[in-house]
């Protein structure tokens, strides 16, 4: 007889009770606009919680994503306002201001992975660090205020987040199409089998001839290079950037990581996981918005119960097949 | 009376009955020797004796009386202490603070004096030169077995368990082992003794009993079982041939070192090996064997020269190994060798995955790898979705190999090839190793164990404080000899 797998099915029974819960509380929860809105909402985290799975899968943790989107997005509007008067209103500029955004993402990644693996430094303290580096230099760059986008490249940006196929809009397409070619690199690719080899055991990696410190960079580039395509579809929903941009979204990524069932501790990577559970986050906030049940100051306390009690489901399954 | 024993003790894990109608009975003053190949139960015993497990039938005596223990540490407060194989001991803390871990002496202030001369009694009754401040992981992993027999000794054993106690220890280390255990024998503790060893077993049981799937087979007291009986007794047939016949190695020089050295660890080795040669590195633990072998896979820096086929090649990494077609087999196949949590399939493939598609993995070739696998070298696991750790230690081995194979080395070196490994898998494993030398492979074998080194090398050299002591073939090969280079006493004979 075989026992309801947590790992696996835990998050999807979660996010179809959800569902349920949500369309018997209030029947626009169901209407395409709302639906749009959530996952676009949830396209952001998303994006990130993607490359997280993959740095926490490899034994490491990056808290800086949080700021360093902020930072991107500032850089990337600083860069597009500079060009605006030489080069016009023009997709030329919003392409140099994206490109700004996503190179930044790879040399901010890259500065990450090499003072982990380089220089060997704990992530956590590497990146506790370049967290608060990254979100004093958008404070510094905003002088403390909001950074805004010229109005006219404004207008023009706009439909790269509101717009897209139908209903499908752009920030959904690239979530739905990262998320794809995240859980098949984690369970097809030799990156995403030395990614669960290292976390399971960075010895045995090494001793089998993998570059570990090699993949262990790659794991935070491709989270910075994440984080900088979701800057990309950031920028045009509000056309601006301060110090409070991005704030938490390193807790609610490694939230959704974890209640995906990947471990904390590395080795086992579950990406389609991930998505449900950025959902998950994502769903209990609109639910709580829709109805007037529990006041939407009680989000917080809501996702953190479900936190923990997903990571209790997944152990006692853990413990029983100990025995 | 004994102190403690099984009475017609059956114990099942769901539908697998692993025991059936065991009795066993430990007396003080005794060492009493527990054989089995690996899988026999001699695990599931012990667990049952040290208060870990509860029989299914048949119960647990305590000085004659039906017992039933809550938990080991309820077993261990009524003086029957498990020494454990993977020492249980907390490597940040003290010697005397391990020594009392759980039950510290003072009221809610530890009690730093107390502890520390209580611990320093133990060690001097031990005749052991450890200080109590010590933390444990300075310490070596004979001085840590020490600890351990302080700590069982700290709780008044009346009964102590050993699971291969001598696994992890020198031939000089053994010695000193001995003594500690016919002391603890002389002060009446009665003492199981688990051992893949059977000349220790010769040596220090007073009582033996030979499990065979989970029954025992046999019975006997000192001296009425030769090493061969017990073999035979544990494997229920006459073991011919334990070691394949030696080879005939080319004239051919495969691997040349010359000037090797690994900083602090190993001095100016210079040697050669053969092709289709299996050459044996003995020595003592500690002597540089293992980290000349990691010198040579580019696992540590070293510097000197090594060639491959007279060419000269730089070796950084395991992979610029595995390019030079020299792959290394570690000791330590539970830390270095196989991802426990993982299935089968992907511990084959780790080290050889460009081979299953450059980008894509190709899982059903990787299917197909592990079908030829456990086909070639005889991986006996009841599911193939198994993750590796649940494996026995055999059938771990063996797939340490396969997934070594795979690679494709002309060289092979081969640390500890059969460490805790049941007496028929050895023989396995050994002809298995033969067999690819007379292939045409080149290998290095790396082993405490003399009996290993002297049936199974064409060639010994001796290792002694990081440098080469010697070279043995032929009539001189012997074990004494062995000692006598290893120890750097005398010239060899």
């Amino acid at each position: 007889m075989k026992k309801i797998d947590f790992h696996t099915l835990g998050p999807l029974i979660a996010l179809i009770a959800l569902i349920v819960l949500g369309t018997l509380l209030n029947s626009a929860f169901l209407a395409p606009a709302n639906i749009t809105n959530v996952l676009a909402r949830s396209a952001f985290i998303g994006l990130i919680a993607v490359g997280m799975t993959f740095v926490i899968t490899a034994g490491g943790l990056d808290l800086s994503v949080g700021s360093m989107a902020a930072f991107l997005a500032g850089l990337a509007i600083i860069a597009m306002n500079a060009l605006a008067p030489s080069l016009g209103v023009h997709w030329g500029t919003i392409l140099i201001g994206m490109g700004v955004a996503i190179l930044g993402g790879l040399a901010a990644g890259y500065l990450n992975g090499a003072l982990i693996t380089k220089a060997r430094i704990e992530p956590f303290i590497v990146t506790l660090g370049t967290m608060g580096i990254f979100r004093s230099l958008i404070t510094w760059l905003a002088d403390g205020g909001t950074l805004s986008l010229d109005s006219g490249l404004r207008t023009l940006y706009r439909p790269v987040y509101y717009g897209g196929i139908g209903w499908l809009t752009w920030p959904i397409l690239c979530f739905a199409a990262v998320a794809i070619a995240g859980e098949w690199s984690m369970r097809h690719s030799r990156f995403g089998r030395h990614v669960e080899a290292i976390g399971s055991n960075d010895r045995v990696a090494r001793y089998s001839a993998i570059d570990v410190n090699r993949v262990r960079l790659m794991t935070y580039v491709l989270l910075g290079m994440l984080v900088g395509l979701a800057v990309v579809l950031y920028v045009p929903r509000l056309g601006s950037a301060s110090g409070s941009t991005g704030v938490l979204w390193e807790l609610e990524a490694i939230a959704a990581v974890i209640i995906g069932g990947t471990a904390l501790k590395g080795g086992r990577g579950r990406v389609w996981g991930t998505v449900m559970g950025v959902l998950i986050l994502s769903l209990i906030d609109n639910i709580l918005n829709l109805a007037n049940l529990v006041s939407p100051y009680l989000n917080g306390a809501i996702q953190g119960v479900i936190i923990v009690l997903a990571v209790v489901l997944q152990r006692e399954k853990h413990a029983a097949s100990e025995r | 009376m004994s102190v403690l024993a099984l009475d017609n003790v059956s114990k099942s894990f769901g539908p697998v009955t692993v025991l059936h109608g065991i009795d066993i009975a430990l007396e003080p003053g005794e060492v009493h020797a527990l054989i089995g190949e690996n899988g026999a139960g001699k695990s599931t015993i012990m667990k049952l004796l040290g208060g870990f497990l509860d029989p299914t039938e048949g119960q647990v005596l305590l000085d004659g009386k039906p017992v039933r223990f809550a938990s080991g540490p309820d077993a261990e407060a009524q003086g029957i202490v498990v020494i454990h194989q993977e020492f249980n001991l907390a490597r940040d803390l003290s010697v005397a603070a391990n020594v009392f871990l759980g039950r510290e002496p003072g009221g809610w202030r530890l009690d730093h004096k107390a502890m520390q001369e209580a611990t320093a009694a133990l060690l001097r009754r031990l005749d052991s030169p450890i200080s109590p401040d010590a933390l444990v992981g300075d310490l070596s992993v004979p001085d840590r077995q020490m600890v351990e027999i302080a700590k069982a000794l700290s709780r008044n054993a009346r009964v102590l368990i050993m699971d291969e106690p001598s696994a992890v220890l020198t031939h000089r280390e053994v010695g000193a082992l001995y003594d500690q255990i016919l002391r603890l024998r002389e002060q009446g503790v009665a003492i199981l003794y688990c051992s893949h060893r059977l000349d220790e077993v010769a040596h220090l049981a007073d009582r033996i009993t030979v499990l065979r799937d989970g029954r025992v087979v046999r019975r006997a007291a000192r001296g009425e079982l030769t090493q061969d009986g017990m073999a035979s007794a544990m494997v229920g047939r006459e073991l011919q041939d334990f070691y394949p016949p030696k080879g005939q190695p080319s004239g051919d020089i495969a691997l040349e070192l010359r000037g090797l050295s690994v900083p602090g660890r190993v001095h100016d080795i210079s040697l050669t090996l053969h092709r289709g040669e299996v050459l044996g590195i003995a020595g003592l633990v500690g002597s540089g064997r293992t980290e000349l072998a990691e010198g040579i896979a580019g696992l540590r820096s070293s510097s000197g020269e090594i060639r491959i086929d007279g060419q000269p090649a730089t070796i950084r990494s395991a992979r610029d190994g595995f390019a030079h077609g020299l792959a290394y087999l570690t000791e330590d196949r539970k830390e270095a060798g196989l991802l426990l949590e993982k299935p089968l399939r992907e511990n084959l493939t780790l080290a050889a995955l460009e081979r299953f598609g450059s980008w894509r993995i190709d899982a059903s070739a990787e299917d197909a790898a592990l079908d030829r696998a456990t086909q070639d070298f005889d991986i006996r696991a009841p599911r193939r979705d198994m993750p590796a750790g649940k494996l026995s230690g055999g059938n771990q081995q063996k797939l340490l190999l396969a997934k070594t194979m795979l690679t494709e080395p002309r060289i092979l070196i081969i640390d500890e090839p059969t460490r805790g490994i049941d007496v028929g898998t050895k023989s396995q494993i050994y002809a298995f190793i033969r067999q690819l030398a007379t292939q045409g492979l080149s290998v290095i074998v790396i082993s405490s164990e003399m009996p290993e080194v002297i049936g199974l090398a064409d060639r010994v050299l001796v290792m002694r404080e990081g440098r080469l002591a010697g070279e043995l073939q032929g009539a001189a090969l012997t074990e004494d000899n062995i000692v006598r280079l290893a120890m750097g006493v005398g010239e060899a004979a």
